[in-house]
């Protein structure tokens, strides 16, 4: 078995690939998800949804389903007396967002196939099933559109009481794009379709809420508990400080568990009304119907370049099908792909503008890398394009174009600073690896015998670390939160620690990785510090986990707690053995006084003199814990080459990912198992995207894709064994110099995967195609492709 | 609706419970018996979250009726260790930071190890094709397949500690298995 748990020779454990804490828990099923808690006399939620994309609610009879003995309650839209809607989270300083009021049931209007209408609360799992079938909805249907562009032509309204279905025009851009495409050779245009996917968490979603005695406890499968009691506390119009949101153990959630759901606000709601603990589960094929989309951008994408490969323009105007309603972010997502519109290159004109239009579709919103993904795959595939058009390596034009590694801090031509980076060095790394030379000359090999191998290249960087509140507060980029991150870090009398986290992880390894950090900051061990996260009753307030944040800005956040504890400890110790704090040091898990080691105290002996003072001096006070909140000055720049080799069997049209390597830099490895583990999902993710996964709606609404039967997420079988590198590139944004993983590897697949695509397909005449490269789209590139060749 | 008896093992404890008729076997063990570890991540027998043992065989109980199960032998992720030692596919998923959030984990652990019970020394392509029935949204499988690999050099990976109750039932549950109900 690996030897993975071998302490590194400095006694640190930052760095070493522990083992995780979190495992045993989850490996013996004693794990406790938000569907294993069943207080006593909890009560089932079922939704009534709507089969239609887009109707006019006539008549909703319930009488049949309140009669059923083990029905509690039917609620409609009507019912409900909430005091605000869901909310959307972002508002952009000078612009008018057109966008409907979203409730959690319909109020006289269906919108999207899934739509709730009413909801059944009774006694047990089955029988609400039963009791939804029995509520009679009578619908008069109405005009769909689910084409966005269509859309974008108001012919049919999403919305027949807002003026159009556009919701809203947003732009940014930075060097002068008119001079840059006038002093081009050579201006390509490329309209690039990313496609609408689903996050696929395999635990759906799922809630339970109790009420007692005015104090309201909700136990919830997402990401954001402390946003879910903000709006519970505005939606219910009860005070915060009764509401207490747990996320506990969650299965997954890459974006789609970022969300305020309005199942999660009818279980609070209903259980508050009715007195009794309110769950509801949610089913795979609602998950499919009704837990946010993500993706789903058509762009156009025009570069401009001298013939020497130097990008003097990018311009990409996205339109963004955001579905029938507007959910917390869900008209934010496309700009944060904006902020690295330039990729990791020295482009000096960049401009991206966005318009978003509704659909009779389901919301998109953040689904891993929100709005990067899509941003490295126009940039990256982009740039191949521009290679073959100028008859160039791709790779030579990435090197030409990439910002140099003694740029940094570099600011882009839309005026962000990326923290730090090292191109040249991650793409170096990568050749390492994969011997091009010879690849070229197996292809030719394979070729003569009939099969078609590509290989494609990614350089990507990605922001991320959301965020630094003068850059994304109201009066900035206009979100209402996302800034700061805290930690409070408390040891005990015995010297054990207990770290708590406004981060809410569901996956990622927290437990493990935050106390490393803290034990080598206080000279403990990681099995001897405990990390609490998801409880907004447990340590200082947080805003959870999203945007790959949770290190950069809660790590950071708790690294500065235990630098606050450890100067406290500095000062039990100074005062007990006569020294000055300044020169009190830890050394081999004992705080001594510098260069005096015979003398020291480990750190249950210090929380000794801490919780059981003698004569402290008057102003030092008493205990060992310490709060830190962390506002970054930065975001971070993750950045790192791809390669990803696919087979295409002219025959079927199937592709095939042969092989894929992966160098990252994400800074300082806290915990490299961890990393890894990242970044083999987070490729995952975005060859699923690339090859089989896709949301479809057919022109009438209609859900095709409602399963996993029918939703392709990639098994085993699909895939090879991954390669992965890494370089250590510190930012300079926080003292760990850490930067976040958790999306990077989506962030770069799909387009690695693409140009791969692309570059097995040439000689066969096809020199563009969009994703998802299924058997039947490429076998029929094929074919038209070859006719014209 | 009425209710019928059902008389199952379930890790070695002896239960008889009445059930509807259509109770998925996979709510009696979580809602009646309290055995959570075993999850529900489809509709559709595609996700494997829900597969344990059914005398001997993995199944996806939430394709399995209650009913179904009458007289069989039930293994869950609960019955795979033995007291503290975990089993050696437990084992090797911790050591090779094989699950991240968990939530498919306990089915693909059961699933590995029934894996390993028809084919010890499997190549690694025998693996992914064995575990194509189980989704992971997290780890992209590779560190999955490293560690079923790691558990194969294990001389007892394939095995778990509770044999079926009686030849007959174990043969019921063969046939069960058989007819497709699950992996």
């Amino acid at each position: 078995m690996t030897a993975i748990d071998t302490p590194q020779a400095d006694g640190r454990h930052v760095g070493r690939a522990l083992k995780r804490k979190e495992d045993p828990r989850l490996i013996t099923g004693r794990a406790t998800y938000v569907d294993d808690i069943n207080p006593v006399g909890t009560l089932w939620m079922a939704f009534v949804r709507s089969p239609e994309a887009h109707a006019t609610i006539t008549s909703i009879d319930t009488s049949a389903a309140e009669a059923r003995d083990d029905v509690v309650a039917v609620f409609t839209g009507d019912d409900l007396d909430l005091a605000a809607p869901l909310p959307m989270a972002w508002a952009p300083p000078g612009i008018d967002l057109n966008m409907p009021e979203h409730w959690p049931l319909a109020r006289g209007r269906v919108a999207h196939v899934g739509d709730p209408v009413a909801v059944v609360i009774g006694e047990d799992r089955y029988s609400v099933v039963d009791a939804a079938e029995d509520v009679l909805v009578e619908y008069d249907p109405l005009p769909v559109v689910t084409d966005p562009e269509e859309a974008l032509r108001d012919e049919v309204l999403v919305h027949p009481d807002l003026p159009s279905n556009k919701v809203h025009e947003w732009s940014l851009g930075g060097g002068d794009l008119e001079a840059g495409f006038a002093e081009a050779d050579v201006v390509i245009e490329r309209r690039i379709v990313n496609h609408r996917t689903a996050g696929g968490a395999i635990e759906p979603r799922a809630v339970l809420a109790e009420e007692r005695a005015g104090h309201l406890t909700v136990w919830s499968a997402t990401q954001i508990p402390h946003f879910l009691r903000l709006f519970l506390s505005i939606m219910l119009d009860l005070s915060e400080e009764r509401i207490r949101v747990i996320a506990p153990e969650v299965g997954g959630g890459f974006g789609s568990k970022l969300q305020i759901y309005g199942e999660e606000i009818l279980a609070a709601w209903a259980s508050r009304k009715l007195g009794r603990p309110v769950k509801w589960c949610e089913t795979r094929s609602e998950a499919m119907m009704v837990t946010h989309h993500g993706r789903d951008q058509i762009a156009t994408v025009r570069v401009g370049a001298k013939r020497d490969g130097t990008v003097t323009a990018f311009h990409a105007r996205i339109l963004a099908d955001l579905g029938a309603y507007m959910m917390l972010l869900t008209p934010m997502v496309p700009s944060l792909g904006a902020f690295v519109m330039s990729g990791c290159y020295r482009f000096p004109a960049v401009q991206t503008d966005i318009v978003g239009v509704m659909t009779n579709k389901f919301a998109t919103d953040a689904i891993r890398g929100a709005g990067r993904p899509e941003a490295t795959h126009m940039i990256e595939v982009a740039l191949d394009q521009l290679a073959a058009e100028l008859g160039m390596d791709p790779l030579e034009v990435r090197r030409r174009n990439f910002i140099p590694a003694d740029a940094f801090p570099y600011e882009t031509a839309i005026g962000i600073t990326y923290d730090s980076g090292n191109y040249q060095g991650t793409l170096d790394k990568l050749l390492e690896h994969v011997d091009v030379a010879a690849f070229r000359a197996e292809q030719e090999r394979l070729r003569a015998e009939g099969v078609y191998r590509g290989i494609g290249f990614s350089t990507y960087t990605e922001i991320c670390g959301l965020a630094p509140s003068r850059a994304v507060g109201p009066s900035a980029f206009g979100l209402q939160g996302g800034g700061w991150e805290s930690a409070l870090v408390r040891v005990h009398l015995t010297g054990a620690v207990t770290a708590y986290t406004g981060t809410s992880p569901h996956g990622q390894g927290h437990e493990t990785g935050f106390a490393q950090i803290v034990a080598d900051k206080l000279g403990t061990d990681p099995q001897l510090v405990e990390v609490i996260h998801g409880d907004t009753s447990q340590g200082p307030n947080g805003l959870d986990t999203y945007g790959s944040r949770s290190l950069a800005v809660g790590g950071e956040a708790i690294a500065r707690a235990a630098d606050k504890v450890a100067a406290r400890i500095k000062q039990f110790v100074a005062h007990k053995l006569e020294a000055a704090p300044e020169d009190i040091e830890l050394r081999d898990g004992r705080w001594i006084v510098r260069g005096s080691p015979d003398k020291g105290f480990t750190l249950p002996e210090v929380a000794g003199l801490a919780y059981i003072p003698e004569d402290i001096p008057e102003g030092m006070e008493p205990g060992l814990e310490e709060v830190a909140f962390y506002d970054p000055g930065n975001f971070v720049f993750p950045f790192g080459a791809h390669a990803a080799i696919v087979d295409v069997d002219v025959e079927t049209g199937k592709v095939s990912l042969v092989r894929y390597v992966a160098v990252d830099d994400c800074g300082p490895a806290i915990n490299p198992l961890l990393i890894d583990g990242q970044v083999h999902g987070g490729i995952v993710h975005g060859v699923g995207q690339a090859l089989y996964e896709q949301v479809v709606y057919d022109e009438t609404g209609q859900l095709v894709t409602g399963t996993f039967v029918d939703y392709a997420l990639p098994t085993a079988a699909e895939l090879p064994s991954f390669e992965t590198d890494r370089t250590e590139t510190p930012s300079p944004v926080n003292s760990l110099g850490v930067k976040g993983v958790g999306e990077a590897g989506t962030i770069a697949a799909s387009a690695a995967v693409a140009n791969a695509v692309m570059d097995a397909l040439r000689p066969l005449g096809v020199s563009y195609l969009d994703m998802p490269y299924t058997p039947m789209r490429v076998w029929q590139a094929i074919q038209e492709g070859g006719q014209r060749a | 609706m009425s209710e019928v008896p059902v008389r199952l093992s379930v890790n070695g404890r002896a239960h008889e419970v009445d059930v509807e008729p259509r109770m998925l076997l996979v709510h009696l063990l979580r809602d009646r018996l309290g055995l959570t570890g075993t999850h529900v991540g489809c509709d559709t027998t595609s996700c494997g979250a829900c597969t344990v043992h059914l005398d001997g065989e993995a199944v996806k109980s939430c394709t399995v009726l209650a009913v179904q199960a009458d007289g069989c032998e039930v293994t869950t992720i609960e019955g795979l260790a033995e007291g503290d030692a975990l089993h050696p596919m437990q084992e090797a998923f911790w050591e090779d930071h094989g699950l991240q959030c968990g939530f498919c984990t306990p089915g693909m652990i059961m699933r590995a190890v029934d894996l390993l019970a028809h084919n010890p020394n499997p190549t690694e392509e025998e693996i992914r094709k064995g575990l194509e029935g189980n989704l992971c949204r997290c780890t992209g499988y590779h560190n999955i397949v490293r560690a079923v690999q790691d558990a194969a050099r294990h001389p007892h990976a394939g095995q778990i500690p509770h044999p079926g109750l009686s030849p007959d039932a174990e043969d019921a549950g063969r046939e069960l298995a058989k007819e497709g109900l699950g992996a």
